[in-house]
């Protein structure tokens, strides 16, 4: 059973609050799934190569190319979009709380 | 026979035979929409006018040219996680429930192109996190062949939709059954694409290594038209390739392996043991036997295969798939789009409110499994183990494919469930995806198609083929129309 004070610290990391009920509901519901992952440990990958992703494995180095790291212009129209999503802004600036 | 029970290729006929306009067939589904969809609600969105006008474009061109693409004028759903551009895409989520796409996915712009009608955008599970639709933060999304149980999920409304002919063919999206399983429970034709033969550009990313766009459809042929239409390169998604790239450019596949004539004889059809497992429902376990002596009556041949590292798939892709959400899913701040609140002046208390107001239990429940497996102290023993568990179950496929051309096995352990039946127990929800996930892992194409009833319910039996062999499954499953 993972403990109440490591759920909590997980929901810190990911920037989620949670009241004591859902405290002690997500520490259960957390604990049955890492009960059932923990069946993973008696795998024995020793000398095995992870797969981070399929791509690897169907070509090789050949895919995943990177872009060149340049900037591409885009439509006025999908810009002015872009910056209308945000929810609090000043002109063409996106306004941003204070971090301390 | 109605115009909303044509399938594509039908309704094409129709179309090139003036026996009806595009306006028609569009009008025919947005009616059957208005009148029923109240007894499913697999839509979010309706995109009437849009779709009228695009009808009216279409008659056009049937009336100037007589010759029109065979998707032109043919009504289509779309998940609501796929942007198009001036639309809300809400992703089933409070926390996008105002978001409206600035731009149009690759796949939406390929079927623009070619003249599809959209008509609107279906529920799904919150950010396709689910396998029934009930963690839709909007409403639930019913089965059509019977309202007190799920359609399935995560693309729930996509499934539901095409099973009550709401439309005439949709888009769902799949990272670890989210296409083939709703299709199994609705009755439905699901195709899983190869990972990277469709553009994932404007899906918005649950996990990026397992997501793919796939059609939902009535048949095997419908998906196989529409499947061509949404797939190829893309400059904008990097994992993107040509699907059609010869086999032999492909590392891991056998030189037998490039495309030939279509024979049943010729077929080698595996049956991996470690899929008919205890808790398998006795009705799914039946069919899909029953479809096994099918194809071997036809000529194929079959053989029991091994894929030893089943059991430890779903493990394996919920480590991955809830790593990859917990990072895809911190864009979700309350600063750029989307729900924001806060309380006080600090940009935390802006993340905190935000995201806590805006996400459901279950997405929070995976953000916060996946920040657990890459925080410090687990990495190793969760996040990395599981991707080398990842090239195990991999290695599982290429040796099952020296020997045989596609595998048989089920798509969910059970039919549809009961609504309410699994909501409170995540690791059962979990255990519905267990025969689905490892094409996802592996970056496997594999399709669902009705392969009987078990009561009243249907049952979709799953074929996996090897990579960027979509068009040979497909014509496996045409065998069980």
């Amino acid at each position: 059973m993972i403990k109440k004070e490591e759920v909590q610290h997980i929901a810190k990391l990911a920037r989620i609050k949670l009241s004591q009920q859902e405290l002690k509901r997500f520490q259960g519901d957390l604990s049955s799934v890492l009960d059932y992952f923990n069946s993973m440990k008696e795998v024995d990958v020793s000398g095995i190569e992870p797969t981070f992703h399929p791509a690897e494995y169907f070509f090789g180095k050949s895919l995943g190319k990177m872009r060149k790291d340049k900037a591409e212009s885009q439509p006025s129209g999908v810009v002015n979009k872009l910056i209308e999503a945000a929810p609090d802004k000043e002109k063409r600036h996106i306004r941003v709380k204070a971090i301390f | 026979m109605e115009l909303y029970e044509l399938t594509i290729t039908q309704a094409h006929q129709g179309l090139l035979k003036k026996e009806f306009s595009a306006v028609e067939l569009t009008k025919a589904f947005l009616n059957r929409i208005e009148k029923t969809d109240k007894e499913i609600s697999a839509f979010l969105t309706i995109t009437e006018d849009s779709a009228i006008s695009q009808a009216k474009k279409i008659d056009n061109r049937i009336l100037t040219s007589g010759k029109i693409p065979v998707l032109a004028g043919i009504p289509i759903a779309v998940k609501d996680n796929i942007l198009i551009k001036g639309i809300k895409t809400t992703c089933a989520s409070k926390i996008l429930e105002n978001y409206i796409a600035p731009y149009d996915a690759t796949v939406i712009k390929k079927l623009n192109e070619l003249g599809a009608v959209i008509i609107g955008k279906t529920n799904l599970d919150e950010f396709a996190m689910g396998a029934s639709t009930e963690h839709s933060g909007f409403f639930p999304t019913k089965n059509p062949y019977d309202l007190t149980r799920v359609p399935g999920g995560s693309s729930g409304g996509s499934a539901a939709a095409v099973a009550k002919n709401l439309c005439c063919c949709a888009l769902g999206s799949d990272t670890g059954g989210s296409i083939r399983q709703p299709a199994s429970f609705c009755g439905v034709v699901g195709l899983k694409p190869t990972y990277g033969a469709v553009s994932r550009y404007g899906l918005v990313a649950f996990a990026s290594s397992l997501d793919q766009i796939g059609p939902i459809t009535k048949t095997a042929e419908d998906a196989k038209v529409l499947f061509e239409a949404i797939s190829g390169k893309d400059p904008k998604d990097s994992t993107s390739v040509e699907s059609n790239v010869s086999s032999a450019t492909l590392r891991g596949v056998p030189r037998f392996a490039r495309s030939s004539k279509f024979r049943v004889s010729s077929l080698k059809i595996g049956v991996p043991k470690e899929y008919f497992i205890k808790g398998i429902d006795s009705g799914v376990e039946k069919i899909i036997k029953g479809a096994v002596e099918k194809i071997e009556k036809l000529g194929a041949k079959i053989k029991e295969i091994s894929l030893p590292h089943t059991k430890y798939a779903l493990s394996t892709y919920y480590l991955i798939a809830t790593s990859e959400a917990s990072a895809n899913l911190a864009r979700y701040d309350g600063i750029r789009y989307g729900l924001s609140k806060s309380e006080n002046k600090d940009l935390l208390d802006v993340y905190l409110q935000s995201k806590t107001k805006g996400f459901g239990d279950e997405v929070k429940r995976r953000i916060m499994l996946g920040t657990y497996a890459l925080s410090a102290g687990y990495y190793q023993a969760f996040y990395l183990k599981a991707q080398k568990v990842r090239t195990l179950i991999r290695k599982d496929f290429e040796k099952a494919f020296q020997e045989i051309d596609a595998v048989f096995a089920p798509v969910s352990p059970t039919p549809a469930f009961k609504i309410g039946e699994k909501i409170d127990d995540p690791l059962l929800m979990y255990l519905s995806d267990i025969f689905t996930v490892s094409a996802n892992l592996v970056g496997l194409p594999a399709l669902s198609v009705p392969a009987g009833f078990a009561g009243d319910l249907p049952v979709g039996l799953q074929i996996i083929g090897r990579p960027f062999e979509e068009n040979k499954i497909l014509e496996v499953g045409k065998i069980y129309e």
